[in-house]
């Protein structure tokens, strides 16, 4: 592809605090190259925006190469922008025409309330997995790393939903603000493997129980969380979980 | 797990529609395999002989009860999955995502669960109230449901709210099936694609047969 430069309208939402409501704000922004990811984009309207004395935008961001979950922009109305399996870092500003609007807001969610401009509280996911998405391990001389056999196909679909990176891509898309897929792909890689056995019953449990503290609603089976995942989990993990959840609660005594 | 969490978790509630949706389904089955002998164009005799036996015995009336907690509790719940769901976005988005991702009607079943209580509602009111309150709603005499049929199909917008009611039906099931079996946790993918089809055969053929039904009336195909 040629390079070129581009110019675009942007619509973005800026929120002072969780406290003050929040409104949209458009920015022209000129000559920005087609190699450049989204979040440069927004450095370069940053750097206008600090040069000019104004609060510059407020968007969470870390690695930028699409491994650590940290961006979470709801791009044009698509968590993550037009790409299938990719995150708003490795978003190419090629993806876009010379003078599109893109309308840029923050994940919309009661369980993830704005902090400021574009960034979100996700401390709910942190909660989920200190509930329940852990291992027993003893301590000691580390065990052979290929001492447990696991069965192929197990070890496969446990790594497919190991790859999770937490973003909440799902929650943003669901219609239900549902957190479902996250939590069955951090429940699903640890039930597909004998690691994760002793606390097999007791994660389903504790971690949809704290799912539903944190305000998350029900899955419907929609697909969208699917659709829009960086990751490609699955919702096969979803129907693991409805099935680890029952079993579970099926045999408890309580 | 509390037995009150079947219907306070989230997925819980899950289980709940999904576990009377698919006893819904089988009901379904019986209902138009039933209804379809009306094709037998023998001037409702055996249609006749199948709703007596339908209306007369204790096994299906008790079994009826049953059908009731079942549809009561599958509305009930799915209403207020609907309502609490929504609370969960207070601020929603500018832009909506629409059908990048999932489809119309998979997001649409309270809206379209609420056409079809609203369709059931019209429907009671035709057949199973007049024929209940004649049996002083024990077993006494049935009407002729047969005869009912063709009164109530000889008027064009009631055909056409019946055909509708098949519609919003048809959709309803086109996610609610395969739906249904994800949720009771089929991960097996042999059996999933065969739900799958399995799901949109029963979603085209049973509301197709039910929305026929008025039309054959209407238009005279049986007498």
């Amino acid at each position: 592809m040629e390079h070129s430069m581009i110019n675009l309208t942007l619509k973005i939402w800026r929120q002072k605090n969780a406290a003050t409501p929040g409104k949209f704000e458009t920015y022209p922004v000129k000559n920005i190259s087609i190699e450049m990811s989204f979040l440069e984009m927004i450095d370069v309207l940053n750097e206008e925006l600090i040069s000019d004395g104004k609060d510059p935008i407020a968007f969470d961001h870390d690695c930028r190469e699409g491994i650590c979950g940290a961006c979470s922009m709801y791009i044009n109305g698509r968590p993550h922008g037009p790409w299938h399996a990719n995150t708003t870092c490795q978003l190419h500003m090629r993806a876009y025409k010379d003078g599109d609007t893109i309308v840029i807001e923050p994940w919309r969610a009661n369980a993830f309330p704005v902090i400021k401009d574009l960034v979100v509280d996700r401390t709910a996911f942190d909660r989920i997995i200190q509930a329940g998405g852990y291992i027993s391990v003893n301590t000691g001389n580390a065990v052979d790393a290929n001492a447990m056999p696991v069965e192929r196909d197990n070890a496969e679909s446990a790594f497919a939903a190991a790859a999770c990176i937490g973003c909440g891509a799902c929650v943003a898309a669901c219609k239900n603000s549902s957190a479902l897929l996250f939590v069955s792909a951090k429940v699903s890689h640890l039930a597909l493997l004998p690691q994760g056995g002793p606390e097999r019953k007791s994660r389903a449990m504790s971690m949809v129980a704290q799912m539903d503290k944190e305000g998350f609603g029900s899955c419907t089976n929609t697909g969208a969380c699917e659709a829009v995942c960086p990751k490609e989990i699955s919702i096969e993990n979803i129907a693991r979980l409805n099935r680890e959840y029952m079993m579970a609660g099926a045999v408890s005594d309580k | 797990m509390k037995w009150s969490e079947l219907f306070t978790s989230s997925i819980g509630k899950k289980w709940v529609m999904a576990l009377t949706g698919i006893f819904l389904i089988l009901f379904l089955i019986v209902h138009v395999s039933l209804n379809a002998t009306i094709w037998a164009n023998d001037g409702g005799k055996m249609f006749e002989a199948g709703a007596h036996f339908m209306g007369s015995n204790i096994v299906p009336r008790v079994l009826e009860i049953g059908l009731m907690l079942g549809i009561l509790l599958h509305i009930v719940q799915g209403i207020m999955l609907e309502l609490q769901n929504r609370s969960k976005r207070k601020k929603g988005y500018a832009v909506a995502m629409g059908n990048k991702g999932s489809k119309w009607y998979s997001r649409s079943m309270g809206l379209l669960g609420t056409l079809i209580l609203l369709f059931l509602i019209m429907h009671f009111i035709h057949f199973w109230i007049p024929n209940r309150s004649n049996q002083g709603w024990l077993l006494g005499p049935e009407i002729s449901l047969y005869e009912k049929m063709k009164e109530v199909f000889q008027v064009n917008w009631v055909v056409l709210l019946y055909v509708l009611g098949c519609f919003s039906l048809a959709w309803h099931l086109l996610h609610g099936f395969q739906s249904a079996f994800r949720t009771i946790g089929v991960t097996n993918k042999k059996y999933l694609r065969l739900l799958n089809v399995i799901g949109i055969g029963f979603s085209i053929i049973v509301p197709l047969a039910f929305a026929l039904m008025p039309i054959s009336f209407y238009l005279g195909w049986i007498e």
